[in-house]
């Protein structure tokens, strides 16, 4: 065995055994496999993974942000930061985002498809028991998926089983998914967090009112807009959830949750505020978690409609904004500078050899000039509750586009009704995307031509066509090509300028442990920090 | 007395009317808010057909006047029906918020109306010397500066610094009085300092106003110490101003506490109205706006009829 091995294998048993994972004695035998000596073993679990072991025990305080009284346990509507924390801590997915950005079981413990992608087959964990003891069966996951499905659903994540046909129990822990087309990307899908897993009435429909779940923890009370309790679901079928209790407290305002971290009535927030952050930074009890996200700031325009319909003039703008410098300014440093496909650099199939089109304003006025115009007078929408300091965005983006002869006119739109009445309906607006876990998914929301979302009304027959085609390709390697050359398209043809992708930006007390690795799904460690972290002392 | 009951009557009955109109400018408010209940719960989410499928759902598709009665015939005989949102029972949502915000409000007068007052009394009594004007400075610096900056000063300084107080007034409704006084102190600290100013500054302006008046000249003349001049004889008939600018502020400290829920993340009602107006929870905004339309006319109310009774002169308008 190569010392190179030797190390690796090391570094993979330390990690495996810090998640919790493993065993002291699973651990030492691996080791010794692996060709350690008893004493070096035993050495090695003292020293690096026992310090950062988790401990039972404990009760969790997390001050959320975006948490409204208007917030329900209907798994269609959910839609605010609350929400998603929640319910990954009282409910559960056929399948999970781990903290390495990988795909891991959730209730379903494996999956398969057929060779053409349009039938899934999912086994579900055996032993999974919802919070009032009832067993967790196929009939369950159907009637939970078939909540997003159908004419009279009023979920808002409808289109993404569009292409399911049926959904059947096959005994009483498998299901199986029939889709009109290969949809390779089917399990990724189940991540999301409307999917949620809930008990099934007799009638097929969902009980979501009760709040019940199959999640790490029940909830014991439950305040909207206020806070809920919980406690540990002894039933739950997986590893970790290492606190007794979890307490999420609702921090709405960015003063009083970092007051409340920094004076210990909880102890973790889910968002620090950018323009002090380097402040929580200095203070020695606090520990800030700055993960780079796919949520990605989009500028789209609207391709079939003057004067963006000219290649050219997309071009200009996209070689007329200085991401570096937006990053800097407007966060703080807290996002990675993207480049104009929306595939952010922790999604798989991300491509690694496309250079990032720099700043550019020669280059932009040359392909002003080769649209026939000499100077550009556009208005660009934008509005601070979509993104803080979206419109400080906007103005800078302004002044690094005179350069090239390029007027932006910023808007300032009314906070209330944006998604409504500016997004989709003006020609070139701001917007940010939560992050979706693969290309296909993205792209299939609001760059396929004829998707609802296609912010940017943007037409491409040939990047169409491999949206298709990916979509249906199980094969890896010839997937992560067809997304190569749709990404190249959107960026030398595509409608849309994606200045960065922005960064999670959350806290916690020093005393609170966490794997090495953090999900960049959500805040929190993918909103899974109820039962991935700990109290380290 | 039977004079006051009528008046009192009278003013309920008028009370009624006005809250029937303000109903209906809610309901035309909230109507002509850009998008509906439906958009504003799927956001981003939104499409064509789930849209449709909700608006179904909620009864959007009746007629605004139509939906305007229905929810009137319910309110009339006090069923506030439930949220559009959450579904649940507005009265059971409303209530334990609504005691919260009560109890703050509580909290706060009872240490601003006797130190506004007594304040008044002295800087009256010592008016134009030293005592007065830095009594004059510090409240008027209180008042003119925003909510939120003095809840964030007093954060700063008495929970960051020292920490005396919670920063965050979560209280649950378990909570022994003790404690929810202890973890409340802040937020009815800053509402203290808001009000404070104004009904002293009338306290004082109300009693000087007298001094002048030929019975104080009298009680003057007659030896009669300075501050039993002002306290005997100035202060009970200036009580009518003094009653007016007490019920406003009580008034304000109902339904102006918003910010300081927000800096406190106090569980009152202010941040609930916020979150039913942005979602358009129409039965949730409609039931919070009138509690504090009712509460602005029973404290008026109580105003006048206080006023009434400490001058006899009022029982008949001429």
């Amino acid at each position: 065995m190569t010392d190179h091995l030797k190390r690796e294998i090391k570094e993979a048993l330390i990690r495996d055994a810090k998640t919790g994972s493993m065993s002291r004695r699973q651990f030492l035998t691996y080791s010794m496999a692996a060709g350690m000596s008893v004493s070096a073993a035993s050495g090695l679990w003292t020293s690096d993974v026992s310090a950062a072991t988790p401990k039972q025990g404990g009760k969790f305080r997390i001050g959320v942000h975006d948490s409204n009284t208007s917030d329900t346990f209907d798994p269609g509507t959910y839609v605010s930061v609350g929400q998603i924390q929640l319910s990954h801590t009282h409910r559960s997915y056929l399948t999970e985002i781990t903290p390495e950005n990988g795909l891991g079981p959730d209730m379903a413990t494996e999956w398969s498809a057929t060779p053409d992608a349009a039938t899934w087959t999912f086994k579900l964990a055996e032993n999974a028991t919802f919070h009032d003891g009832r067993k967790f069966t196929a009939k369950d996951a159907i009637a939970s998926l078939n909540h997003h499905r159908g004419e009279s659903s009023t979920s808002a994540v409808k289109s993404l089983l569009d292409s399911v046909v049926d959904i059947k129990a096959d005994g009483e822990y498998t299901i199986v998914i029939e889709l009109n087309q290969g949809f390779a990307d089917l399990p990724w899908v189940m991540t999301d967090y409307h999917f949620v897993m809930l008990p099934a009435k007799d009638d097929g429909t969902i009980e979501w009112e009760s709040g019940i779940g199959a999640g790490p923890y029940k909830i014991v009370s439950h305040e909207p807009g206020i806070g809920t309790e919980l406690v540990k679901h002894d039933g739950w079928h997986r590893e970790g959830a290492y606190f007794d209790e979890i307490q999420f407290i609702t921090l709405n305002d960015p003063n009083a949750r970092q007051t409340a971290l920094i004076t210990g009535e909880v102890d973790s927030i889910t968002s620090v505020d950018l323009k002090t952050m380097a402040l929580m930074q200095r203070n020695p009890d606090i520990l800030v978690d700055n993960i780079p996200s796919g949520s990605a700031i989009t500028l789209p325009m609207f391709t079939d409609q003057a004067p963006f319909d000219n290649v050219d003039v997309r071009l200009a703008l996209k070689y007329a904004i200085d991401r570096d410098e937006l990053v800097e300014k407007i966060m703080f440093g807290t996002a990675t500078a993207g480049d104009d496909y929306h595939v952010s650099p922790g999604m798989p199939y991300a491509p690694t050899d496309i250079e990032r089109r720099p700043y550019d304003p020669d280059k932009a006025a040359f392909h002003l000039k080769k649209a026939g115009l000499s100077s550009l007078d556009i208005e660009l929408s934008a509005a601070d509750s979509v993104l803080p300091g979206a419109v400080d965005m906007c103005v800078l983006y302004s002044e690094q586009a005179k350069k090239a002869g390029i007027n932006i006119k910023p808007v300032r739109e009314a906070n209330d009704g944006y998604w409504s009445d500016v997004w989709l309906k003006k020609p070139f607006v701001f917007v940010k995307w939560g992050a979706r876990p693969t290309p296909d998914q993205m792209f299939s929301i609001a760059y396929k031509d004829d998707a609802p979302w296609n912010e940017s009304h943007w037409q491409n027959a040939r990047f169409n066509e491999l949206l298709l085609e990916a979509k249906a390709e199980l094969d890896d390697t010839l997937r992560a090509e067809m997304y190569h050359e749709m990404c190249q398209l959107a960026r030398d043809d595509g409608g849309t300028v994606i200045p960065f992708f922005a960064n999670f930006v959350y806290a916690r007390n020093k005393n609170i442990g966490h794997g090495e690795a953090v999900s960049s799904a959500w805040e929190n460690d993918g909103a899974r920090s109820a039962h991935r972290w700990w109290f380290a002392s | 007395m039977l004079d006051v009951f009528s008046i009192v009557a009278k003013r309920l009955g008028f009370g009624l009317i006005t809250l029937l109109v303000i109903s209906l400018i809610i309901f035309i408010a909230v109507e002509l808010l850009p998008g509906d209940i439906a958009q504003a719960v799927l956001g981003q989410g939104a499409t064509e057909s789930n849209l449709a499928a909700l608006r179904a759902e909620l009864g959007l598709n009746d007629p605004a006047p139509m939906r305007y009665f229905n929810w009137l015939k319910g309110a009339v005989v006090g069923d506030f029906g439930v949220s559009l949102v959450s579904k649940e029972s507005v009265t059971d949502s409303i209530t334990p918020r609504f005691v919260n915000t009560l109890m703050l409000a509580l909290y706060a007068a009872v240490i601003a109306v006797p130190v506004a007052i007594s304040l008044g009394v002295l800087v009256a009594l010592f008016r134009n010397t030293l005592f007065d004007r830095i009594a004059n400075v510090l409240t008027f610096t209180s008042i003119s500066s925003p909510e939120f900056f003095l809840g964030y000063i007093l954060i700063l300084y008495f929970s960051v610094k020292t920490g005396w107080f919670p920063s965050i007034a979560t209280v649950s409704p378990e909570m022994p009085l003790f404690e929810r006084l202890e973890r409340t102190f802040l937020p009815a600290l800053t509402l203290v300092l808001v009000v404070v100013a104004h009904m002293m500054r009338m306290t004082r302006a109300a009693i000087i106003n007298l001094l002048a008046s030929p019975y104080i000249e009298m009680a003057k003349l007659k030896g009669t110490p300075a501050w039993k001049v002002i306290v005997r004889h100035a202060l009970p008939n200036s009580w009518a101003p003094i009653i007016n600018v007490v019920a406003l502020n009580l008034a304000y400290l109902v339904t102006g506490v918003v910010l300081v829920e927000v800096v406190f993340v106090y569980p009152g009602i202010g941040q609930l109205l916020v979150d039913a107006v942005s979602k358009r929870d129409f039965p949730v905004v409609q039931a919070c706006s009138l509690i504090f339309a009712a509460t602005f006319i029973l404290l008026n109310l109580a105003a006048d009829v206080g006023s009434i009774l400490t001058n006899p002169r009022l029982r008949h308008p001429k």
